[in-house]
């Protein structure tokens, strides 16, 4: 499994900086989304895959049991995602604005003459 | 609570200028008021910093090292004083006059979130709290950047935008590696556990990771393209404010995770971070003579110049960790300056180039005078900050023995006074090439600058406490134990 996810984490990382350096902006923001997706996956394998362990304290004891699946990373997961869905929001309404004034989806040619 | 502070009044700040009917003279003295609230809660933590050492908060007495923590050793208590003062000085800037469609679409808040998300990246000891601060300082940037309707502006800003995430992608993808390893993300409790559990391909491309996604913030040779191409378009305080807090929060980060999490000097790391400084020195400042506009002229000198902290801090003796902090306070007020009397040229004469400015010494000896402390600050001229900031630099390279950057950062602060000689000559000497009636620069309109001009000549007469202060927080990075106890004990 974390053989898999990391293939996955690497797929896509690859993939969003080839979009990346691509010039329209369609593809610049899918390829910003599929490399924060790639980092969370990143953090969630890293972190150790324990599955169907959840981290519960059963009734009358008052410790957790000997393996449990870290909630941490899934917190961080959380917060990054919450932060990664904001910022892609501001990339999209910063692209219309973008294309407005361009009057074109050509990174390389916003500015006339410096194409 | 009182760590907290620097935090929360620029937020209460930025929620109560929402709350107002929109009078920009309210705003205005709303955003300026709260901009010396985070001054005077910097400068007692400093205080307090001074007195008993170490301060840290434990949020929400969730103890370390399983909540988020700040810290504030002498270095952030040091920088949070900065952030009020720069804060202070670039809201004072809206008195004189902000374009009034930024102003009505919130620029003042934005300010203030910009400010939160600074202190609280130079008050936290936790790492992934460090990557959040991050994210709201971007925030605030991107939007400051992107009210703007011009293709350049939006070209900067689009690029801006694309390189600070792939900055923060890089960073987010080391703390999930760093966490996976050690368990924590407590920096205290990372300085313990990383030496016991670290591998060495780990820490190789930790180190890495690390570097690139602060070098980018920071804007290092190979990494800082962006910089020059976004900072000159947008308005001077904005540019100022860039200039002088967002890539010093690079820096600082660097400063603070390196030394906790890389300690010893001959970490791999340092080496690959002495080349890159040193070429990032040498490439900005030839890059900076070959510029017509000002804001252009500063763009590719605020690059080289972060070369010299970041070298200061890739030799990695006591003596030049503490150079690096000294030279990092001098060039928050100096390029803060800088960036404030580009936008003087822009208001006289409607341009930055500087072939097209002149004779503004003639027309006003008093608002050249304040202009020249930053100038001559920066170029290096003694008696002044930069002079002091760069002889320290230099006695700490030759008493580590690195003759080459030595010789280096001598090379660069020749190029250095050319650049601001230049400029000097060009804008403020020569006669103007055509007498087109310029504006007069009023009081209201020098008074920041002449603000951080004070500051500099204070920073120069106090140069003695100073690098003593500065010698202090060094010897407090270096020895990491003083700070881990400071927050692992307050459990």
């Amino acid at each position: 499994m974390e053989l898999l996810l990391a293939i996955v984490v690497g797929v896509l990382y690859a993939t969003g900086l080839y979009l990346m350096l691509r010039r329209r902006l369609a593809q610049l923001i899918i390829g910003l989304s599929m490399m924060s997706h790639g980092t969370n996956i990143l953090i969630f394998t890293s972190a150790g895959l324990t599955r169907s362990y959840p981290p519960i304290v059963a009734d009358g004891s008052v410790t957790p049991p000997a393996v449990f699946a870290d909630p941490v990373p899934q917190a961080l997961i959380l917060t990054a995602i919450v932060i990664g869905f904001g910022v892609t929001a501001f990339t999209l309404v910063l692209s219309h604005r973008v294309q407005v004034v361009s009057g074109s989806d050509d990174i390389d040619n916003i500015v006339p003459d410096h194409g | 609570m009182l760590l907290a502070a620097p935090i929360v009044v620029p937020l209460a700040t930025a929620i109560l200028l929402q709350l107002l009917p929109y009078r920009p003279r309210l705003h205005r003295v709303v955003a300026f008021v709260g901009a010396l609230g985070i001054l005077a809660a910097g400068m007692d933590i400093f205080l307090r910093v001074e007195r008993t050492g170490i301060l840290t908060l434990q949020v929400a007495s969730w103890p370390a090292p399983f909540g988020i923590t700040l810290v504030a050793d002498t270095l952030s208590a040091l920088l949070v004083v900065m952030v009020g003062l720069i804060g202070a000085v670039i809201t004072g800037q809206s008195f004189s006059g902000v374009d009034p469609r930024r102003e009505a679409l919130g620029y003042h808040p934005l300010i203030h979130i910009l400010l939160m998300g600074v202190a609280g990246a130079f008050l936290t000891g936790d790492i992934f709290n460090l990557y959040v601060w991050f994210e709201v300082m971007l925030i605030a940037s991107f939007v400051l950047m992107a009210l703007h309707r011009t293709r350049a502006q939006l070209q900067a800003a689009l690029t801006y935008v694309t390189l600070n995430l792939i900055a923060s992608a890089f960073m987010l993808t080391a703390i999930g590696l760093l966490y996976g390893q050690a368990g924590t993300l407590n920096l205290a409790d990372l300085a313990r556990a990383w030496p016991e559990r670290r591998t060495p391909a780990l820490d190789a491309a930790l180190s890495m990771l690390f570097l690139s996604a602060f070098g980018i913030k920071a804007g290092l040779f190979p990494l800082f393209f962006w910089l020059p191409a976004s900072y000159p378009t947008p308005p001077p305080a904005v540019g100022a404010l860039f200039a002088g807090l967002l890539t010093k929060v690079g820096v600082y980060s660097m400063i603070r995770v390196f030394t906790l999490l890389f300690p010893s000097g001959g970490h791999a790391v340092y080496t690959v971070l002495l080349v890159m400084s040193a070429v990032t020195m040498i490439v900005g400042l030839v890059a900076a003579l070959s510029q017509p506009d000002f804001r252009r002229i500063l763009s590719f000198n605020l690059v080289g110049h972060i070369g010299f902290i970041t070298v200061a801090l890739a030799m990695g003796t006591a003596e030049s960790i503490a150079a690096a902090i000294l030279y990092l306070l001098h060039e928050m007020l100096a390029i803060t300056a800088l960036f404030l009397v580009g936008g003087w040229f822009l208001r006289q004469r409607r341009t930055a180039t500087v072939a097209m400015l002149g004779s503004l010494y003639r027309a006003q000896p008093a608002v050249a005078a304040i202009a020249m402390v930053p100038i001559f600050s920066f170029a290096g001229v003694p008696p002044l900050s930069g002079f002091i900031a760069k002889v320290s630099i230099v006695i700490a390279a030759l008493g580590g023995g690195f003759y080459w950057i030595t010789a280096a950062v001598l090379v660069t602060s020749l190029l250095t006074l050319l650049s601001m000689a230049v400029v000097w000559g060009e804008a403020f000497w020569k006669p103007a090439p055509a007498d087109d009636g310029h504006a007069r620069i009023d009081r209201l309109v020098a008074a920041p600058a002449a603000a951080l001009a004070v500051a500099m000549l204070a920073f120069t007469v106090a140069a003695g406490p100073l690098s003593n202060l500065t010698r202090r927080a060094a010897d407090e990075l270096l020895r990491a134990d003083g700070y881990v106890n400071a927050v692992l004990r307050s459990r």
